[in-house]
């Protein structure tokens, strides 16, 4: 299956699971096609570890076209690699010259405990939404949706906030593996939004108590996260949630 | 034709318009204390699975949710872009509930129910208004009121959208209801899980064998009902916009458990997907319908035309959709857009290196926006580069991220030079046999969103499927279901150390051990390659009864290579991807056979299943109403052993008629 002449060295970390250490292997890989994706690659390092009857590199990923958030490598000190606004699965050879050594880890986080190999556990994020990332309405509540006119910028805002992947990348590209634009995020879409101004005070307290709770850093001010975010999600996201969580606990009525 | 005693579809009496709101008003509830008691097994969290658990969890049920990701989140329906069609009349175009329901019908090239489809157009304006609550942030007019744009087949405006990533808004939306379930315990959800088998017991389902994807451990998992959410089956064909992971091992486990299997051979090639590289390509990527709202679809008019497509001439490029269809243009269905773009470069126009594309072109979208910003902004005798710079920005806003993805994908910008597109499998409108109801042929066994045939006939219209997805989940499997649940109030807890749930246990274990012991010399990755070759060349865009009779021998001997050749590296107990893979590639194998049975027994073409030898002169499908105006409903008897029942499709409400976009 080459038909490309690209020729790498693969440093990747193996780890069998989150109770065994870690190290780096080294893999020689030929007749790569700089129109591969960086998986696609790994896609034919598997094939020749299964040829060689080695085991595989265990990877996340799902979607391959930068949606599900799932995909999550550290490649060459980056997530998601050297390019801005792109997840590893659109990632493409191209960026890469022929006689690259590149250097592969999993998102490295006490959060994120190692499952095997490049795959990491993000269960704290899924927690983190259900501290209070959602409007409290059952179904077959709502009004008719046009009763409810939102002003087109704060739904474009509200809309940049809510395109986060729930990768992670943001974690891991944070010296203090903070979560802060994660949280932020959410917190910042449904605080422009209408619908979400009843349980606005008590979303930022409970979503910002998991976070901790969870064992994310503080953040580090360095902005890496947004700088490395594939889907552009900016800082002031962190400034909003900051303002929202501090007005929530001056005025709160929760411990 | 009659139906056949094993397919009720216990659709109710009565007027159509009046059917679902009667029902409603009639079906036997289930009370708070009792609800408490009864647990309901969902499978799959895309928009089905995560609006239906989240939704049946608020009612009160016990609801365990699973999903193989490591998140309900990545579910697939996060991919889907250009939007959701509702019957709001917001545009003040002329939509109606009839309207979208006869829409659908027709875009289904009439082998979709009535009652059915009826029932999702009066509740596609519910699902808009849930997802605004929610705080969904579909795309704004100035006035702070929801925009619409156009899909294919449709002659309104009703598909609501946030830029090209309305399944990701949709499906966080429904995520954050169900982690909100999760929150209060109402949900146990089960990430990282894949179900391998379902159980049952005195002839209902009663749960299902679930396999930790981490620790390899298998579950029993009890229910009182079971909801199959798992979407389609396109990854048959290997190459498709699908998901790596998404597969057919639940519905297809279902099936070979009683669950009838519905109409197969229906699957949707979507026209407009980035086109293949190389071998080494592992998916296709879609450019969303939206775009042909603005993009023009074009070949030169010159076979073997090798100059760049800016260098050829307005009056030396044939618009071919236009040409043929000028009443829908680009705007024709999926189906019919597809076999044009085919029809193209099988006669030797088509463009790129492959000659295997056509041109998307916005060039005249630019020229045209660009135009009225200067309009708006009072601007007379703008330059043309200005024209053009404005025009880009207002595409940039509205497909942005299309635009973006499709630049990282090939390496060229689509802004100055023309997309290349090519069909591609993307959805799949066959499924599990449901009844009204949305139950299977299996007793307390449903199946929702794409994982059932029952909405979209042969052929689904675009901005659809999220719809189908949703309704199902939040507005009509909460009632539905009353009507088993009710009966099932004295059953009391069930256990899962009955015989049956040890049995199907080890049956799964069986199974995952011999497909460790094999220990062959080819990897699952390549078996589902080839299977994916013959599938696309022999029952593709273009299916003939030659081509299908060599298929299903080419399929049953890789059937019998697989289980004597297949490597699977790793161990059982252990995060071990390859012997997912493998577990799902042996399902898709078993699939396959069935879908060129059901292809080869369809002599008529019909939406997306074209049989070459039943055409019209022009080309377009030919069906066959007196013969096989019916769903194909499979029965799996044994290996290579299936038999067929037949629902007739009664058009009480719509006279058919030869599908005409002309």
């Amino acid at each position: 299956m080459s038909e490309g002449n690209m020729r790498l060295t693969l440093k990747v970390w193996r780890q069998s699971n989150e109770n065994t250490a870690g190290s780096f292997e080294n893999y020689q890989l030929e007749g790569i096609s700089p129109d591969m994706s960086f998986l696609e690659m790994f896609d034919v390092l598997n094939e020749q570890l299964v040829e060689a009857k080695q085991d595989p590199v265990a990877f996340d990923h799902d979607c391959r076209e930068g949606i599900c958030g799932m995909c999550s490598m550290h490649i060459n000190g980056q997530p998601h690699g050297p390019l801005q606004g792109v997840t590893t699965c659109q990632l493409h050879m191209r960026s890469f010259k022929d006689g690259d050594t590149i250097v592969v880890e999993p998102w490295r986080a006490g959060s994120f405990p190692v499952i095997k190999d490049l795959v990491v556990d993000r269960d704290a994020f899924d927690r983190i939404i259900s501290a209070g990332g959602f409007v409290s309405v059952n179904t077959g509540n709502a009004q008719d949706a046009n009763n409810l006119p939102v002003p087109k910028e704060a739904a474009d805002d509200a809309f940049a906030a809510a395109a986060c992947i729930g990768c992670g990348a943001c974690v891991a590209a944070c010296k203090n593996a903070s979560a802060m634009l994660f949280v932020s995020a959410k917190i910042s879409q449904l605080a422009l939004l209408p619908q979400g101004q009843v349980e606005r005070k008590i979303r930022a307290e409970k979503m910002v108590a998991q976070m901790d709770a969870e064992g994310f850093g503080a953040c580090s001010n360095t902005q890496a996260c947004s700088a490395e975010c594939p889907k552009g999600i900016t800082f002031d996201n962190i400034a909003r949630m900051n303002r929202e969580y501090l007005g929530a606990k001056l005025s709160s009525t929760n411990v | 034709m009659a139906t056949s005693p094993r397919l009720d579809a216990k659709i109710p009496e009565g007027p159509l318009e009046t059917k679902w709101s009667k029902y409603r008003s009639s079906v036997p509830l289930v009370n708070p204390a009792n609800k408490r008691n009864l647990e309901v097994i969902v499978v799959g969290t895309g928009l089905a699975g995560a609006s239906a658990a989240a939704t049946l969890a608020e009612l009160g049920y016990k609801v365990k949710a699973f999903c193989f990701q490591d998140s309900p989140r990545r579910a697939h329906s996060i991919a889907a872009q250009g939007g959701i069609n509702a019957a709001k009349n917001y545009q003040n175009d002329g939509d109606s509930i009839y309207r979208l329901f006869y829409d659908t019908v027709k875009g289904g090239d009439y082998r979709s129910r009535e009652a059915n489809v009826h029932r999702l157009a009066e509740v596609s304006g519910n699902i808009i208004d849930q997802c605004v609550a929610q705080g969904v942030p579909f795309a704004r007019e100035y006035g702070g009121l929801l925009s619409n744009r156009s899909f294919g087949g449709v002659q309104v405006q009703r598909t609501f959208y946030a830029a090209g990533q309305t399944g990701q808004q949709l499906l966080l939306g429904a995520y954050s209801g169900l982690q909100r379930q999760v929150g209060m315990g109402t949900i146990q959800m089960y990430n990282r899980h894949e179900m391998l088998d379902i159980v049952n017991i005195d002839g209902k389902c009663r749960g299902i064998i679930a396999r930790n994807l981490i620790t390899g451990e298998l579950e029993r998992h009890a229910g009182h009902a079971v909801l199959l959410c798992t979407g389609g089956y396109g990854n048959v064909f290997y190459l498709s916009t699908n998901a790596m992971g998404s597969n057919v091992t639940a519905a297809w486990k279902a099936h070979r458990r009683g669950a009838f299997f519905g109409n197969p051979c229906f699957t949707q090639i979507h026209p407009t997907c980035i086109p293949v590289s190389g071998e080494h390509q592992s998916k296709l990527t879609l450019m969303s319908e939206s775009l042909r709202n603005d993009g023009r679809i074009w070949v030169p008019k010159k076979k073997d035309d090798n100059r760049p497509a800016n260098a050829i001439p307005e009056d030396e490029r044939d618009y071919y959709l236009e040409r043929r269809y000028p009443a829908f243009g680009n705007l024709v269905p999926r189906d019919i857009a597809s076999r044009a773009a085919k029809e193209r470069c099988d006669a030797g126009y088509g463009v790129g290196s492959s000659k295997l594309a056509v041109y998307l072109d916005y060039s005249a979208a630019f020229q045209r926006y660009g135009m009225g910003e200067a309009n708006k902004n009072n601007i007379s005798n703008p330059s043309q580069e200005d024209v053009i710079s404005w025009g880009k920005a207002v595409v940039k806003e509205k497909y942005g991220n299309l635009f973006d993805m499709y630049k990282q994908i090939t390496g060229e910008d689509p802004y100055e030079v023309p997309m290349r597109i090519y069909p591609a499998v993307h959805y799949t409108m066959g499924g599990l046999w449901v009844d009204y109801n949305l139950m299977t042929t299996v007793p307390g066994l449903y199946a929702l969103g794409e994982a059932n045939f029952s909405d979209h006939g042969a052929n689904r219209l675009g901005a659809s499927a999220l719809m189908q997805g949703l309704a199902d989940g939040y507005f009509v499997i909460p009632y539905t279901i009353g009507s088993y649940l009710s009966n099932e109030i004295r059953t009391g807890k069930i256990s899962t150390d009955h015989p049956e749930f040890i049995k199907v246990e080890a049956e799964s274990k069986a199974r995952i051990e011999k497909l460790m012991n094999i220990q062959g010399t080819t990897s699952p990755e390549m078996f589902h390659r080839r299977l994916g070759k013959i599938m696309w060349d022999k029952c593709g865009m273009a299916r003939n009864a030659e081509g299908l009779s060599q298929a299903i021998t080419e399929i049953r001997a890789l059937r019998e290579e697989f289980w004597r050749d297949v490597r699977v590296m790793g161990k059982v107990n252990e995060f071990n991807p390859e012997l997912d893979k493998a577990n799902r590639v042996a399902d898709f194998i078993e699939l396959g056979e069935l879908m060129c049975i059901d292809a080869l027994n369809r002599n008529e073409s019909c939406g997306g299943h074209f049989r070459e030898e039943y055409q019209s002169e022009e080309g377009e499908a030919l069906r066959d109403d007196e013969d096989y105006r019916y769903v194909a409903a499979w029965q799996y008897k044994g290996t290579e052993d299936w038999e067929l029942h037949k629902e007739e499709l009664i058009y009480d409400n719509i006279k058919i008629a030869q599908r005409s976009y002309k």
